[in-house]
């Protein structure tokens, strides 16, 4: 079935950048800047959040038809929560020191707007391989700008990466505390989305420009 | 596992009001609530409305959590339903508050319409639930900390929107505006709330 793959495809790309979660709808970033200032913790919280999603769609989209259309939210939050409790449970389980720091905000996934965004605006109408890629995309485009808070966040505030320190950082590296802080959040993923606005502005710009020539 | 509420007593509920409300806000320092404090904080008037209900709905599910949590979860050994029941039970409870807000004065359904869905998905109310049992809280102090949760989320939307009204006629790069500059203005009030920090130990 070429058509499905290739709308698969064009599924998870899409939500990877064109329709990325943080930068275009602005949406879930509670726990993108919570979770943030250390890159390990972020790296689990993307974890879960990844296989959440993508399950989810995936679920989401296998009931599509047999799923009443009034009661559909409550499925789609209960499906949602089946899978965080079982994220929850293996996190408390292997990483029961980190799971003390991060473990409310793993539970914050189920009010995430991505996931029940996808399951809503996709799923719930695609079939399940191309709403499975879909799911994943999101998922992934949305790690992939809580990796990149965390990286500024931890070097910036740290001088570490994933927990090891840059070489010879007493020497010239003086952490800025504000980084670690919640403050430092809010700053680090405004100029984020700063930067990705500008540069959506001018590409726009651009294609008006040609169309205007023609 | 006790209910430590017994040992401080009143001294030790306004400490964690304080500390819920100003040095650990919801919304500056657990950043919960973003998605709508975004999207709201553009009118003062829609902000003050959500707030309240706000306040409203997570003073009384956090009562409510608490009780199920201490009195039901906890003995039979069930904590790792809490997300589900959390979930439920705050839904059910807006759901049933808008029924009854609808049945009871049209014009106040009519002005909080909107919000009323919202703070199913809005991460502030299950956020407060799930610090709260993080915390060990009883079902006083849960009350006493959904309150002061809730309270803290309302002083900071409402502060963030009484700004952006003034920002209006400012002069703002185009691709800053919107999202990126309610960050860098939320970066700044969060500074000043970590100035209250050494007020309370929680």
């Amino acid at each position: 079935m070429p058509s499905t793959v290739t709308q698969a495809k064009k599924a998870l790309i899409a939500e990877l950048w064109d329709d990325n979660p943080i930068f275009r709808q602005v949406l879930g970033i509670c726990s993108a800047l919570a979770v943030t200032n250390l890159m390990f913790n972020t790296l689990l919280m993307c974890l879960g959040l990844v296989w959440a999603t993508a399950m989810t769609s995936l679920t989401v989209s296998a009931l599509r038809n047999y799923t009443p259309q009034r009661i559909r939210m409550i499925v789609q939050v209960l499906i949602i929560s089946v899978y965080v409790i079982v994220v929850d449970i293996v996190f408390r389980a292997q990483f029961p020191d980190i799971h003390r720091v991060i473990g409310p905000y793993v539970g914050l996934i189920i009010t995430n707007c991505i996931l029940m965004g996808r399951a809503e605006a996709f799923a719930s109408k695609n079939p399940v391989l191309p709403s499975f890629f879909d799911g994943l995309g999101a998922g992934l485009g949305y790690s992939g700008i809580l990796m990149t808070v965390a990286l500024i966040r931890e070097v910036l505030g740290f001088g570490s990466v994933f927990g090891v320190a840059l070489p010879a950082r007493e020497v010239w590296w003086h952490s800025w505390t504000i980084m670690v802080m919640p403050p430092g959040a809010f700053f680090v993923l405004a100029c984020m989305v700063w930067a990705a606005r500008a540069h959506a502005l001018r590409l726009d710009a651009a294609r008006k420009a040609k169309e205007a020539k023609k | 596992m006790t209910d430590p509420s017994h040992a401080g007593g009143a001294a030790h509920l306004l400490v964690i009001l304080v500390s819920a409300a100003l040095t650990d806000n919801i919304l500056l320092t657990r950043f919960l609530g973003m998605c709508s404090f975004l999207a709201i904080s553009r009118q003062m008037k829609a902000s003050v409305g959500l707030g309240l209900a706000v306040t409203f709905v997570t003073t009384i599910t956090c009562a409510i959590n608490a009780a199920l949590y201490v009195w039901v979860l906890r003995p039979y050994g069930l904590e790792s339903l809490q997300l589900i029941l959390f979930i439920v039970v705050i839904a059910a409870f807006v759901q049933f508050m808008e029924m009854l807000i609808e049945r009871l004065s049209l014009g106040l359904y009519y002005a909080l319409g909107i919000f009323l869905p919202l703070i199913t998905v809005n991460c502030a109310v299950l956020g407060a639930a799930l610090f709260m049992t993080n915390r060990n809280y009883g079902v006083t102090e849960g009350l006493v900390f959904g309150f002061g949760s809730g309270f803290g989320w309302m002083l900071a939307i409402v502060l963030m929107a009484g700004i952006r009204e003034r920002l209006k006629t400012a002069r703002i790069p185009p691709a800053l505006e919107g999202p990126g500059i309610t960050l860098i203005i939320a970066g700044i009030i969060a500074l000043g709330f970590v100035g209250f920090s050494g007020m309370v130990q929680p």
